[in-house]
Order: structure tokens, then C-alpha cells, then sequence
């Protein structure tokens, strides 16, 4: 019989996938009887879903792209029950064709292996590929010290952004000796513009949980926490289901497999606070305070969670963990620079005409993952930056697309490699703009502990938005990268010493935007709303109406097949009329 | 609540519980709480107030949220923002006189992909437009009138 599955992890479920899963399902029940129609997590096509892959008795997998319930009684109709697959709407079928095979066909999977293949509430498909082999690798063949060797042997960094090595992490973690020990995973993904953390939670909760058990085994912690986001139920959901098959086969608990090692694993929501994605103000949330760092020395590795030697790992580190120990650390370093080993998981967003979750071996450029996989830019304008790390990154102009993702070459340029978010801007998109609308965010999420965070940020984006509304004067760059200099190097953590980043890359490629804006008072890109007006050319308007239809507060005036007019008081310049205008006639002055 | 005497790490898993119930943080619920735990109200609203999960007024029976997260906002989440408020006639962060809708903002919903997103409640919806975010909000009234 077929197999049938549908993605469904949260932008599955968005793009409408429970209804295609409904739909498909009441065919089967009338049609093929026993054809259960399954559901897997995020298959990283985020682009194009919802999403419905085939499998067909002899194991060809075809996999459906923007599948509503039209389209899925198609496929039922031609390729479940005629038997052949309905070519022009073929997304990726696995002899490689289909229109969306460049998307996959670069990509390296190791941490996704499972992601968007298996039902993510079941264990035992998680088993039949290959979950859990490491643990029993390590807790069978290999003692705490041998783990951490081979976890060290894979060159491994932190995929959380700053790319601390994690087996350096877990022996110094391993080092200190206590009647209690943790590991914590870091699962606070707050980087707007990101959610590979919760494409991995949603689609493969079991590979998190077996990176830290093998965690706890190598550093000596019983106890394990995941922290994750509230903003995240569905991936939350599926940990706890994980959580539970895990400790009714044994994994979890006591003497797990005969070991004589036992681990327990707690979630804990967090509720809402961007610093803790930082590891000592987590900690902090953890024991019930607001989340605000702390100074360190001590390191979390000595003194962390209850003032107990804790070790902290961002999601697609631990994810990563598993598939080292069962496939060896040498097979992880043949991908990656002579820099870093392995892959990273990049979400791809913005204006890019493929979007979504894309795993790369270290070394590819940005040109190749935003081109080559993403497809070049949605409206096809020219492609202006690439904005990686969120907050606290950068934007990458255009003539540094042939950058080599590792972590010293885009730091190089001034942004990091970050957690993985990676927004795509066209020409369109005013730099200005961009760098308040981070520093707004990371300025609102600023504790307010330390004094150059608390206050410098906030002068900073004064400065922004005066520039942004037509009111800068001479020497705000100037001041922007003094104030930007200091916070960098006195700010408490790592919110504070990155959030000028966006701001210095910005200044550093796009400085005419900054004068036009301070000298001209001019936006070249037309955004910011201060600075332009909307009119309507009169020899273009034919007087169709529509801008005054759709005008939301009524600020186009004139009769049908007349030139119309914007009255300038009621315009809240949405630029709603210029999008839907047929005739060009809409200008900014 | 009895479990949770003199373990402070439960307070914030706590104040979720009560938000779950009350739908935010009553004053006299934060004073009774602290009566039963033995934690000062100071520190149960310096925690209250640093999260912002944590509402201390009271919010609309539906509540739509709006991301305004890196790619919605370069897509244009602002646009989505404004037509939504208009709709529902009341401002970002506000609720309806009667108290049907309260609209937030957040920093980012994790579905970049689909930008601009909004959530009503447990429902997401991305791709939209001026026009099918207010479409979005009408069905969803009609659907809710239809339910009563």
C-alpha cells in the first residue's frame, strides 16, 4: 500500500495542512480503506506548503507542493488511486526531478536527517533511523571521558551563534565535582527571523533528547532541562509526548539501559523575555527570577543552575550530538573548512523566492544558499543584503554574497553566523530602517542591568529615529558608532556587546543612505514614511477608482474616468494605492 | 498551590497556571499568592513585569497577534497592523469596547516563511494583505457568531 504524509509542523499547520490531512483522509476511508494518511514535521519547503509526500510501493517518493483541497483530490484521483503521480505539480520526487529539486539537492541533512520524514509523535519511526543508536554506543562502549574526546575529535561549535566548541564546553563542565549536576538545552529561540529550533523540536523532539542524555553521561549531570519559548505550543507538545515514550522505553529515568546511569528531563516555558536565550540569564528564569544576567566568572560550568556546575547547549547542537557518536566524529569533520566541521541549519526568510529551513555543509557561500537554494529574490529586484544573526548580526551587502559561511569569515564582515536566521532584503528595503527596527527590538529587550545596554541602546535609537524622520543632523554617525564602540565593549552580555551590529554594518555598506537621509532628508528607498508623500500624475490616472477603494482612510478624492487626488491631511502613507494601482499613476514625490 | 511552599523556581510555571485561569494577573491574586508562598509581592511583580507574557490587565475574549518579526516587517507587517486595528477599531495593544478582540504585537511567531503572519488565538495565518488580513478577522467574527 502507499504511504501518505502530510507536513505539519507550525507553517504546515498555517498554510492550511489539517485541512488537506481531513480531506485526504476521508477519500482514503471511502476509497482505499486502511491507507492511514500520516503527518511528519517541517520538511523545510516552508515556501511551498502545505506539503503531501507519497510514497509508492516501491519506495518512490513524491513529494506535492501548495496542496489545498482541490489540488489534494487531484492527487488522490491520478496518483493514489490511478497510480500515477501528477507530474506537473511534482515538487521533488526522489529520482530528482520536479520543479523545486534545486532546493533540496544542495543540502546536506544530517541534523534534519529525520525532520520532514518521520511522524514526530512516533519513537519507533525515530528508532528506524537511527535514534538512540548513539546513546547506546555511548553508554554501552564508551566511558563519560571517551565521549567528550569523540565530541572534541568532531570539531563541533555552538550552534547557538557565538560558536564556543561544545566538547570544550563539556569537559570544562566535567571538570568540577558535585553532589548535583545540569544540562540545560537553550530552546528560548527569540531572534525574530529565526525558527530552526523549532522545525527540529517540532519534527524530531527525539534527537534533542538523546543529545542530552549522552550530555548528562559525559559531564555527569542527572538532570536535564529543556527551556523553551511559550511562543512555541506545538513544539512543546511534541517534547512532552518524546519526553514520555523515551522514559516508557527507558531511555529516561533510572539505570538507563543497564548503565547505571540515571537521567531525568524537565521543560520549563519561559515566558516571554529575549535576554534568556542568554545563558546566565536563563539559568536565572530557570530558579524563578526575571531573567537577568549574571557576571561572570563564575561560569555557568562552575556555579550555573543552583550554584551547581551546569553545561547549557542551544537545540541544533544537542540535535547534532546523537548522529556524532553513532556515525563517529569523523564522518561530522568531512563537512565544513579547515575553520569549522559540520553543517548549519539556516531559516531562510525575507524576500527570497524559496524560503524556509535549509541545513548546508559549513564552506557553501551565501551567494549559493540564497541564489542557488533560496532562488534569488521574490520579486526578482536586485538582491541588496543578507541579513544573518538577527539583533545581533549584520546586513552583508550584495558584493560580499561570495562570503564563505564559517564562523571567522562572516565575522569578518562584521556580522555572525548566529543562530541561523537568514533574511533576504531586495532594493527596495531602506538600511536605515532596518538598523532602527533591531535596535528597536534589542533596546525593548534590554534587562536593564547594566548601564551601557540600559541607556547607550536607547540613545541610540533616538539618533535612529530622528535620522529615520528627517531630523538627523551632521555627526550622528559619528555618534551612533561612538555610543556603538562602547556599548560593544562594556555592555554585561552578549544582548548588549552585539546590539550595535546591525547598526555598524549598516553605516559601514550603506552610508549614502544615512547621508541622504541626514543631508538630503531624503529615503532612497522610499520607506521611510516621514520623508516622502504620495501623488497621483494626472496624465496616468485614467480614474478607475480602485486606489479609492482601497484607500483604508479615504484619502483619495475624484470622480470615476477623472485624474484623482490625495488629500495629504488623512494620508497615513501605506502605500496601499501605488500597490494596487494598474496604471503606475501613483508616484512618490 | 501547596505543592509548590518554598520552592521559588515553581513561581513562574505559577503565575502561568493563573494566567491560564483568569486570563491575566489580578491584583488580589498576586497578594493571596504571595500570603500562600511566603514571596513578597515586590518580587512577584518584578518577575510579573519583566516577562511579557504576564498581563496585569484584563484582555479580550480573542486575542490577535501580530508578528512583527524581520521578514514581516520587511514584507510589510506595519500595513497588516494597520488594517487589522482599523477592522476591529482599536489600536496595537488596545481591546475592543466590547472586549471581543484585544490586539498585541509580537517580536517574531516563527513562521518566516509565511510572512506577514498573525495569530488569532491558537490559529495562524500568514500571506496576508491589508485585504485578506481584514477577510481573516471578518471570518473569523462571522465563525464565532455562528458558534454562539
Amino acid at each position: 500500500m502507499k504511504k501518505v504524509i502530510i507536513g505539519l509542523g507550525s507553517c504546515g499547520i498555517a498554510a492550511g495542512g489539517l485541512k488537506v490531512k481531513e480531506t485526504l483522509q476521508s477519500l482514503a476511508d471511502q476509497a482505499t480503506p486502511g491507507l492511514i494518511v500520516g503527518e511528519t514535521g517541517c520538511m523545510g519547503m516552508c515556501y511551498a506548503e502545505p506539503m503531501v509526500e507519497i510514497t509508492d510501493e516501491d519506495g518512490h517518493r513524491t513529494i506535492y507542493g501548495g496542496v489545498d483541497e482541490a489540488k489534494a483530490r487531484k492527487i488522490f484521483e491520478h496518483h493514489i488511486i490511478g497510480g500515477a503521480p501528477l507530474t506537473a505539480s511534482v515538487a521533488w520526487d526522489s529520482s530528482s526531478a520536479g520543479s523545486e529539486k534545486d532546493f533540496l539537492s544542495n543540502q546536506v541533512r544530517l541534523v534534519l536527517e529525520r525532520c520532514g520524514a518521520i511522524s514526530p509523535e512516533s519513537i519507533d519511526d525515530a528508532i528506524g533511523m537511527g535514534a538512540y543508536e548513539g546513546l547506546h554506543k555511548a553508554l554501552g562502549d564508551m566511558t563519560p571521558a571517551a565521549v567528550i574526546e569523540e565530541i572534541l575529535d568532531s570539531g563541533i561549535k555552538g550552534r547557538g551563534g557565538a560558536g564556543f566548541p561544545t566538547g570544550l564546553k563539556w569537559k570544562f563542565a566535567a571538570g568540577y565535582d558535585a553532589d548535583q549536576k545540569y544540562i540545560i538545552c537553550n530552546a528560548d529561540e527569540g531572534d525574530p527571523g529565526a525558527f530552526m529550533d523549532r522545525s527540529i523540536l517540532e519534527g524530531d523532539p527525539h534527537s534533542v533528547i538523546e543529545g542530552l542524555i549522552i550530555g548528562g553521561y559525559a559531564i555527569g549531570a542527572t538532570k536535564g532541562y529543556v527551556y523553551a519559548r511559550a511562543e512555541y505550543p506545538i513544539a512543546i507538545r511534541r517534547l512532552k509526548i518524546a519526553i514520555e515514550q523515551a522514559e516508557s522505553r527507558g531511555y529516561l529515568g533510572k539505570n538507563i539501559l543497564n548503565s547505571g546511569f540515571d537521567f531525568n528531563l524537565i521543560i520549563k516555558e519561559g515566558a516571554g523575555a529575549f535576554v534568556c536565550g542568554e545563558e546566565t540569564a536563563l539559568i536565572e528564569s530557570i530558579e524563578g527570577n526575571r531573567g537577568m544576567p549574571r557576571i561572570r566568572p563564575p561560569f555557568p560550568a562552575e556555579r550555573g543552575l543552583f550554584d551547581k556546575p551546569s553545561n547549557i547547549n542551544n537545540v541544533e547542537t544537542l540535535a547534532n550530538i546523537g548522529g556524532i557518536i553513532r556515525k563517529g566524529a569523523a564522518a561530522f569533520a568531512e563537512y565544513g573548512t579547515d575553520e569549522s566541521n559540520g553543517t548549519k541549519v539556516f531559516a531562510l526568510a525575507g524576500k527570497v523566492k524559496r524560503g524556509g529551513l535549509v541545513e548546508i555543509p559549513i564552506g557553501m557561500t551565501i551567494r549559493e544558499v540564497v541564489c542557488d537554494i533560496g532562488g534569488g529574490t521574490l520579486s526578482g529586484k536586485s538582491l541588496k543584503a543578507v541579513q544573518m544573526g538577527g539583533p545581533s548580526g549584520g546586513c552583508i551587502p550584495a558584493e560580499l554574497l561570495d562570503t564563505v559561511i564559517d564562523y571567522k569569515s562572516l565575522a569578518e564582515t562584521g556580522a555572525i553566523m548566529g543562530s541561523g536566521g537568514m533574511i533576504v532584503m531586495d532594493e527596495d528595503n531602506c538600511m536605515v530602517d532596518i538598523a532602527r527596527y533591531f535596535l528597536q527590538f534589542t533596546q525593548s529587550e534590554s534587562c536593564g542591568k547594566c548601564t551601557f545596554c540600559k541607556i547607550g541602546t536607547k540613545r541610540m535609537l533616538e539618533t535612529l529615529e530622528r535620522i529615520t524622520q528627517g531630523e538627523g543632523v551632521e555627526g550622528d554617525v559619528e555618534k551612533l558608532e561612538r555610543l556603538a564602540h562602547q556599548i560593544k565593549n562594556n555592555a554585561l552580555c552578549g544582548l548588549g556587546q552585539t546590539a550595535p551590529n546591525p547598526v555598524l554594518t549598516t553605516i559601514r555598506y550603506f552610508r549614502n543612505e544615512y547621508d541622504a537621509h541626514i543631508r538630503d532628508k531624503k529615503c532612497l528607498t522610499s520607506q521611510c514614511k516621514a520623508l516622502i508623500r504620495f501623488g497621483i500624475a494626472p496624465n496616468k490616472c485614467a480614474g478607475c477608482t480602485l486606489c479609492a477603494k482601497k484607500c483604508p482612510v479615504g484619502a483619495i478624492l475624484g470622480n470615476a474616468k477623472e485624474a484623482h487626488s490625495i488629500n495629504q491631511d488623512n494620508c497615513t502613507k501605506c502605500g496601499i494605492c501605488r500597490s494596487v494601482c494598474k496604471f503606475d499613476a501613483v508616484v512618490v514625490e | 498551590m501547596s505543592d509548590y511552599a518554598g520552592d521559588r523556581s515553581q513561581l513562574i510555571p505559577l503565575l502561568q497556571k493563573l494566567q491560564n485561569a483568569y486570563g491575566y494577573l489580578p491584583q488580589d491574586v498576586i497578594s493571596r499568592l504571595s500570603e500562600r508562598t511566603g514571596i513578597f509581592v515586590s518580587q512577584i511583580m518584578g518577575v510579573a513585569t519583566f516577562y511579557s507574557q504576564f498581563r496585569l490587565e484584563p484582555v479580550g475574549e480573542n486575542v490577535v497577534k501580530i508578528c512583527f518579526g524581520t521578514a514581516c516587517h520587511v514584507i510589510g507587517a506595519e500595513n497588516i497592523a494597520d488594517a487589522i486595528c482599523r477592522e476591529l477599531g482599536t489600536t496595537l495593544g488596545g481591546t475592543t469596547e466590547d472586549r471581543l478582540f484585544t490586539v498585541e504585537s509580537v517580536a517574531c511567531l516563527g513562521c518566516c516563511s509565511l510572512a506577514p503572519v498573525i495569530m488569532i488565538n491558537e490559529e495562524t495565518h500568514g500571506r496576508l494583505t491589508p485585504d485578506t488580513a481584514r477577510a481573516v478577522i471578518q471570518d473569523f467574527k462571522a465563525r464565532k457568531a455562528a458558534a454562539v
